[in-house]
């Protein structure tokens, strides 16, 4: 049900988009107006949660450790699985961040002599992460060619390397490929393995569906319907500079690529996607494991009602004599 | 046609028949994993299964069949079984599995439209026993599990205070203990 | 060589519950099955620590006696600690369900109930969070993962929280760090907010409030149960052992588990303490009132957890001690490591903890002052200050069992390890992805080893039990060495019932057996007092 619904969504936006461009002719609505309450919606709605984490208190310092602790001089200790620094904590968060360390862990192979079949799945969760991730990274990246004059020396780069293994023209890039792959990838996991079917919900299919269709749409509008590139870098030019304009003759395709994304960043902050930031303020990864060295305090303390050793002595004071254990009286 | 050869040539087929029926027994998101992975310390429960129904199998093909081996193997499955979600006829109902798939597998072969051979129906017959043995066995083992859990929880709390209980006399009050 | 009709399947009896996979888990309801669950609290248990609607009431009986505005309680509950935990707020928020934590639940593993998939008993609470508290789950209810709070629903809450142990197994696996535990101690202390808590966790809880330890022993008994042991130790050794109890001026305080005084094989590491203090000389005392430090308050609420630590320092100070010497127990360990100076200090009447016997300063340990007595026995170790006498130990083939707690919440990997190689000859790992950080809980953490809920503590503890069965058929490895008192309890009822014949104990057990005393008679017994194979006495 979630699968479908969400299918249905996305094609639900296709389809108004090209109602409204081609049926209404709202082509200001779709190129202008949408993308500016889209980024903006993007942009506070991320700020708000992040604020809104920032508001909780962290009362406790409660790092998940998965290394040897800082200990005795002659014991080496974890640096980065286990950090005791904030040098440490910097380096496991680049580590989460950058390389997935965690999901990483999944991958060591083991002895293998129990039922056989399909082994390594939990690796390719994680080279299926990097990819997606990477890949979104670059192409997005690779946009700002659209949203600069003249375009930055390292987006220059960025797109010949991309586009490294060129046979003809237009380049062709990797990362598009590789990109589909792997969403198809994470769809699959989510459809054909009943434990990760079990658990997802339509707000899992959705940004998969939804960022695969951003994806082909524009690799169809790169590739086969090729759109007015000149006039695309008009509208994209004329949105940063805030001097909107829109020239004629440019493809549906573009509308729907554009509307398509303009949803994702909507959506963005009111979804799980939300990870991408919260990972950063994830108690259990960004604090060093050294309450023993340097003392967290919780901001939230309040006084409560204790039992004094006075009570307990009061209680069993005779016993305590009678057994000799010194007491405080007599 | 001898049926231990051809159960031996169908062996393979039958142990991922049986695994698989086995599994049927499990909640399907459940089975899945317990099918697939093949790390016997990420997936204690679906490897032991696979490699104990193996054992079984080949002890009870064996011409001569060790009922103390044969006990062992069951043992391993059954132990599982005994603290899952499962009545005490739904955990030992795996052994029956099997008797259906052979069924079946002499159904696929045609094997008794041939005319069989009076060696072959005996045949046949002492291996539905030795599956009924089997079963019987299990029952023990399964209400010897049981007995064992029973037996745990007792001398658990028993060992906790063990040391108190021990010196029990020399202690004029008895402390409030009533945590069990 | 597939076959075209389905093989007649034994429908009647080889199917338990068969749930078609179609089915959202929401759909499914919880059924509370026998041996999976505890008992109710008392009344009694939570009058003593002044916690809310003490009544009589069973987990099994369809009408908990909640009270009218149970779910606003409840809600009021959420919405107060999503401001007082970022790890709760952020743990409701962030996961996106990649199922890479699963499979690392040792419930699930052993059990395959799906709803012991760390993910999903984390939706469990997640989904009511999104219908109160998020706009697209108020908007798009179910479609967002949403859905009302219901005592059904309150109830599947309460069954699955008492299936966690608090291990963090999937937290070190999941790519954003989302722990389980964390989620599972806030998602019980809203449950205590309705009086929902277990017999098992609440006894000790309100034992430990009046008598400082968990069995509700009072000061002469524990002073009895030592002398016992010293009389052990004197039959064992020939070596009249002394200590002292609530003594002033002492340098150091040691608390250890409660369960080491009067349970075994928990009393041998008491006694191996016992025994390696008298032979260093160390200035120490025990306390009668700090004579625990586990801390079953921990699986009830953050107050009440900090309600039953008050003793730690205020022992400390009142006796006038330097610093505090922390015994082998898991969960003790996670709260002086991760809360002790946070609730209690900050500890400035104590000194930084130094050796005394080699002079090493403890700096990890400067701040809180609780020094873990596997760090400090393995420095005396590596100065040489100890004579070890290792063939006593060869009869043991030994591994070593990491406890969840000083795994996952401290990482106190080598101490013990390097005691064991130092004592024992014979020391076998098991396999990689089953110890350290990786390692599998017993089973019964996080006050789940009550009698009534065994089959699942056999269940849970199944992968441990697996990876020992290995070592002990590659190695025929017949001790699990570990140092957490719980495990103590829990873990030779699992080795009776999966691997008979593999025996438990603690690491200073090890070292009493191994540690040679200044004018002890020849060794004949073992701390257990059984006879030492080779050695003199018997065979």
């Amino acid at each position: 049900m979630g699968i479908l619904f969400s299918f249905a969504v996305v094609i639900a936006i296709v389809l108004i988009v090209f109602a409204g461009v081609r049926g209404a002719g709202l082509n200001y609505l779709f190129a202008i107006i949408i993308p500016y309450l889209a980024l903006l919606t993007f942009i506070i709605g991320v700020t708000y949660r992040v604020f809104n984490w920032g508001r909780s208190a962290v009362p406790f310092r409660v790092p998940t450790t998965g290394g040897q602790q800082f200990t005795l001089p002659w014991i080496k200790s974890n640096k980065l699985d286990n950090p005791h620094t904030s040098y440490g904590v910097i380096g496991r968060m680049i580590l989460e961040v950058l390389l997935f360390r965690s999901l990483f862990r999944n991958t060591k192979a083991e002895l293998h002599d129990g039922p056989r079949l399909v082994y390594g799945s939990e690796k390719l969760l994680w080279l299926a992460a990097i990819a997606f991730h990477y890949s979104f990274l670059v192409i997005l990246l690779r946009h700002l060619r659209f949203f600069t004059v003249p375009v930055p020396t390292p987006i220059q780069f960025l797109e010949f390397v991309d586009s490294f293994f060129q046979v003809g023209a237009p380049l062709v890039y990797i990362t598009n490929f590789v990109i589909v792959i792997a969403l198809l990838f994470l769809l699959y996991r989510r459809l054909g393995m009943p434990q990760i079917k079990y658990i997802s919900l339509p707000s899992d299919y959705f940004p998969l569906f939804l960022i695969l269709a951003i994806v082909l749409s524009g690799i169809y509008m790169r590739y086969f319907d090729k759109v007015d590139i000149v006039g695309v870098k008009q509208i994209t030019m004329g949105l940063v500079s805030f001097r909107p304009t829109i020239p004629d003759g440019i493809g549906i395709i573009f509308y729907i690529h554009l509307t398509l994304v303009c949803t994702l960043f909507a959506y963005f902050p009111f979804s799980k996607l939300v990870h991408m930031a919260g990972v950063f303020l994830s108690p259990t990864r960004n604090l060093a494991n050294n309450n023993r060295m340097q003392r967290h305090v919780n901001p939230w303390d309040y006084p409560i009602k204790v039992r004094s050793y006075d009570d307990y002595e009061n209680e069993f004071r005779e016993k305590m004599k009678k057994a000799g254990i010194p007491v405080e009286k007599e | 046609m001898n049926l231990r050869n051809f159960l031996t040539e169908k062996k393979t087929l039958i142990l991922s028949k049986w695994f698989n029926l086995i599994l049927d027994t499990y909640p399907p998101e459940t089975a899945k994993f317990f099918r697939n992975q093949d790390d016997p310390f990420r997936n204690p429960v679906g490897s032991t299964i696979f490699v104990g129904i193996e054992k079984i199998f080949d002890e009870i093909i064996k011409e001569k069949t060790d009922v103390a081996k044969l006990s062992i193997f069951l043992e391993e499955i059954i132990k599982i079984r005994a603290v899952q979600d499962f009545s005490a006829s739904q955990a030992i109902a795996f052994i029956f599995s099997f008797k259906d798939i052979l069924k079946d597998e002499i159904n696929q072969a045609d094997l008794l439209q041939k005319p069989a051979t009076k060696e072959f129906l005996m045949d046949l017959h002492d291996f539905q026993s030795k599956i009924d043995l089997a079963a019987l066995i299990s029952f023990d083992i399964y209400m010897k599990c049981r007995e064992k859990l029973y037996e745990l929880k007792a001398n658990e709390a028993k060992k906790m205070t063990y040391r108190l209980l021990q010196q029990a006399k020399l202690i004029v009050e008895s402390p409030e203990r009533d945590i069990n | 060589m597939a076959t075209k009709g389905k093989p007649p399947k034994p429908e009647e009896l080889s199917k338990i519950s068969y749930t078609p996979p179609q089915r959202n888990w929401m759909d499914i309801p919880v059924e509370f099955k026998p041996g999976m669950y505890c008992h109710a609290t008392r009344p009694k248990y939570l009058e003593a620590v002044g916690m809310p609607f003490p009544r009589d009431w069973s987990p099994a009986d369809a009408d908990w006696k909640l009270p009218d505005n149970w779910k606003e309680i409840i809600l009021q509950g959420i919405k107060e600690r999503l401001m007082k935990y970022r790890t709760f707020h952020v743990f409701m928020d962030i996961c996106v369900r990649c199922g890479a934590c699963a499979d690392k639940c040792h419930f699930f593993l052993g059990g395959g109930d799906p709803k012991n998939m760390p993910v999903l008993r984390a939706e469990l609470l997640r989904s009511v969070y999104r219908k109160y508290f998020t706009t697209s789950g108020k908007i798009f209810g179910k479609a967002a993962g949403a859905r009302e709070l219901t005592e059904d629903v309150l109830k599947e809450i309460w069954y699955y929280y008492f299936q966690c142990t608090e291990c963090r197994r999937c937290s070190l696996f999941c790519p954003y760090g989302i722990d389980q535990a964390e989620i599972t101690i806030i998602g019980r202390e809203l449950l205590n907010l309705l009086g929902l808590n277990l017999d098992w966790i609440m006894g000790p809880v309100a034992n430990s409030y009046r008598t400082g330890n968990h069995l509700g022993l009072e000061p002469h008994t524990i002073k009895a149960n030592i002398d016992f042991m010293l009389d052990d130790i004197e039959t064992i050794t020939g070596i009249r052992v002394e200590t002292t109890f609530n003594r002033k001026g002492a340098e150091i305080l040691f608390i250890g588990p409660s369960g080491d005084l009067f349970g075994v094989p928990g009393n041998y590491v008491t006694m191996g303490e016992l025994m390696l203090f008298h032979e260093i000389g160390l200035d120490y005392t025990w306390s009668t009132m700090a004579c625990e430090g586990g801390n079953f308050g921990f699986f009830t609420s953050m107050e009440v957890a900090k309600k039953l630590y008050y003793k730690i320092y205020s022992e400390a100070k009142r006796l006038g001690v330097k610093w505090i010497l922390g015994g082998e127990c898991g969960h003790q360990w996670r709260l002086m490591n991760q809360y002790a100076d946070t609730w209690w200090g900050p500890p400035d009447f104590l000194e930084e903890p130094v050796s005394p016997i080699t002079g090493t300063k403890f700096e990890n340990a400067k701040g809180s002052k609780i020094v873990h007595i596997t760090e400090f026995t393995a420095d005396l170790i590596k100065h040489g200050k100890l004579k070890l006498d290792k063939s006593r130990n060869d009869h043991l083939k030994v591994t070593f069992h990491d406890s969840c707690n000083t795994s996952r919440a401290m990482g106190i990997f080598e101490e013990p390890r390097y005691i064991i190689k130092n004592v024992c000859n014979h020391f076998y790992e098991m396999p990689e992805s089953t110890i350290r950080e990786k390692t599998f809980c017993c089973g019964s953490g996080s006050g789940l080893n009550a009698g009534e809920n065994i089959e699942l503590r056999m269940r849970g503890g199944f992968p441990r039990a697996n990876a020992v069965k290995y070592v002990r058929e590659k190695f025929g490895v017949n001790m699990l060495a570990n140092i957490c008192a719980i495990d103590r309890a829990a873990l030779p009822t699992l080795m009776d019932y999966w691997n008979p014949g593999v025996d438990v104990c603690g690491v200073h057990e090890l070292l009493g057996n191994a540690l040679v005393m200044t004018g002890e008679i020849e060794r004949t017994l073992d701390l257990r007092g059984e006879p030492l194979p080779g050695k003199g006495g018997a065979e």
